[in-house]
């Protein structure tokens, strides 16, 4: 059963063309990231889905709906905003109850799922605090809950953890991640951060400038990108990107290799001096330049290399990608 | 902390200028409360001297009393004010908001259209406006003046609370569409409290003018039973004779209202909640 399918979606604000022909299908449980750069539609897509903005063509099923005109408290969707959006001159727990009162729900259903999702989300010291007395982390897991008691068909996440610290960063990712096992709902989630997006996607859609790039799940993404532009999106470091000519002469290629797969060797192709090491303990990323080519190159363990030094790179078997001038994928 | 603010030598400085502009500022009203309560010779005599005991004088209260229906003055200002206060504030922060949340074709220019009763002042439509009234029959009604003061209150009001309600965030006017909450529910019980601040500055900027106004009074309401408390206070003052008495007493009694208004919105003012809405 498919939860939504978006069929040639089509939005322009005016003369901007912010979505083009987005086609896309989630199935019903899924957990699916829209991932891409600042400004390449990933939020007003989401809206879209959403009802707070229209198409200016295309379709939005919902459950095998079309809900192109349904406003969107009656889309059965919730959502979690960036800025958690709770309102401030009610409680905790009426902040969660407020949709289901206006839906009408008895007080008894209402009371039952407030406190199920109070006990997900261990919030139930917390039900008669004002939003402002709540921590930035209790706010977002607020804002989680809100969403959680409406029981929607579909939750939709607007980066979410964007104006977390990085460690409550980690915590709430796992719990968004738990969150999707126990409910075993459909997410859909916006996120500019790569790793956000391979972490938690079944199904990651790469966007850029309002066109979707690519779709598939997160490794199927990551071993065999489309193209140049996914390719060094998705992966940190990012992959390397060279010119072919550097290995064989007169190739007019581009060169993909991802850090993990360059390493020393005496007898590699590549020569290198090393402009800066980073050593973190399990890893070592030396960054270094082959003539006017900054790349970089994760190591294994740690290593006595220094800036300055020169040594040679080789590429593993059958790890590298290649791409033509407009950024095409080449099939090896 | 920061250095300037706790340094005791920048802070009784900082207090003594404030202490010094409240002294200025109060200084007329103190004037006038203790000359109301004092006879007409004492108030020529020694006009910043306190009331003594044989100076003491409540003739200016009592004339006030007897002479015109003050309460009734009292009154027609009060429902002009807080009536004009309600509609101004009502309707430019509904047109604030349409025009800062809604996209529509002539946004800007309506905006504009709006705005630009700032810069006109209503009086040059005197006439007209005269005219217009004795036409539908409003000569003489407090209805007149409401209308009025309303159409001279909205283009600030829009223009001050659409800048406002702009900086409402986004995200919390949508998470209450995603709620089901209707667009009027939106706006009152979500964007109002937030703007709250606003509404309060608004009231403030326009309660005073209107409360103090005698141009519209004299023009449009000058009948007995519609006077306002600035027009009634004008029978004391003649060409020829002004009973002093009788005006700083009525003066007097028309500081407090204002006085009171002034104190429910200044709370607002300083009243923030905002905080904790969206960081």
């Amino acid at each position: 059963m498919t939860a939504l399918t978006l069929t040639n979606v089509n939005k322009s604000f005016g003369q901007v063309h912010v979505l083009k022909d987005i086609n896309l299908e989630v199935e019903d449980g899924e957990f699916v990231v829209f991932v891409g750069p600042s400004g390449c539609g990933k939020s007003t897509l989401l809206r879209v889905i959403a009802g707070l903005e229209d198409v200016t063509s295309g379709d939005v099923h919902i459950d095998g709906e079309i809900v192109n005109h349904t406003p969107p408290s009656k889309r059965g969707i919730a959502m979690v905003f960036q800025s958690y959006a709770l309102y401030p001159h009610l409680n905790v727990r009426k902040n969660m109850t407020l949709a289901l009162k206006q839906e009408r729900q008895s007080k008894e259903i209402i009371d039952q799922r407030v406190a199920e999702a109070a006990r997900m989300l261990n919030l139930e010291e917390y039900l008669g605090r004002f939003p402002s007395e709540l921590s930035g982390g209790q706010r977002q897991r607020v804002a989680i809950g809100r969403a959680i008691v409406r029981h929607p068909k579909l939750f939709l996440f607007d980066e979410p953890l964007s104006n977390l610290d990085a460690a409550l960063r980690m915590n709430t990712r796992l719990e968004i991640a738990n969150l999707h096992r126990q409910l075993e709902a459909t997410m859909i989630y916006v996120t500019h951060d790569q790793s956000e997006a391979m972490t938690l996607a079944d199904k990651i859609v790469v966007l850029r400038d309002g066109r979707v790039e690519q779709i598939g799940s997160p490794m199927e993404l990551y071993n065999n990108p489309v193209n140049q532009f996914v390719a060094g999106f998705l992966g940190s470091p990012a992959m390397n990107f060279l010119p072919a000519g550097l290995l064989s002469d007169g190739d007019e290629r581009t060169l993909g290799v991802r850090p993990e797969d360059l390493y020393l060797s005496d007898s590699g192709e590549l020569s290198a001096t090393v402009r800066h090491v980073e050593h973190l303990g399990g890893d070592t990323n030396v960054i270094a330049m082959i003539n006017d080519h900054q790349v970089t190159a994760r190591l294994f363990g740690q290593h006595a290399i220094e800036a300055g030094q020169d040594f040679k790179l080789a590429v593993s078997e059958g790890k590298s990608y290649y791409f033509d001038k407009s950024g095409e994928r080449l099939s090896a | 902390m920061n250095q300037a603010r706790s340094n005791p030598l920048n802070k009784a400085a900082m207090h003594g200028a404030l202490i010094l502009y409240t002294l200025i500022a109060l200084f007329p009203v103190f004037v006038i409360l203790i000359n109301s309560f004092k006879t007409r010779k004492a108030i020529f005599r020694e006009p910043l001297a306190l009331p003594g005991a044989d100076t003491f004088s409540m003739i200016g209260y009592q004339t006030v009393m007897k002479q015109g229906d003050f309460f009734l003055y009292f009154q027609n200002s009060m429902i002009v004010t807080v009536v004009s206060l309600t509609f101004i504030l009502l309707f430019g922060a509904m047109a604030a908001f349409a025009l800062s949340e809604y996209r529509f074709k002539g946004n800007l220019v309506m905006g504009l259209y709006l705005a630009l009763g700032i810069m006109i002042p209503i009086r040059i439509g005197t006439v007209a406006i005269l005219e217009m009234m004795v036409a539908t029959g409003l000569v003489n009604t407090l209805t007149a003046l409401i209308l009025v003061y309303t159409a001279q209150g909205l283009p600030l009001a829009v223009f001050i609370l659409s800048e406002f309600m702009r900086q409402v965030s986004d995200d919390l006017k949508n998470a209450g569409r995603i709620d089901g909450l209707s667009e009027y529910t939106i706006f009152f019980r979500l964007v109002l409290p937030l703007v709250r601040p606003a509404m309060a500055t608004v009231a403030v900027f326009n309660m005073i003018p209107i409360w103090n106004d005698l141009w519209f009074p004299l023009i449009l309401a000058p009948a007995e039973e519609t006077k306002t408390l600035t027009l009634g206070s004008q029978v004391f003052i003649g060409q020829f004779v002004t009973d002093w008495n009788a005006v700083l007493s009525a003066l007097s009694m028309a500081i407090l209202p204002v006085l009171i208004l002034y104190v429910i919105f200044s709370r607002q003012l300083i009243r923030g909640i905002t905080s904790g809405a969206v960081k």
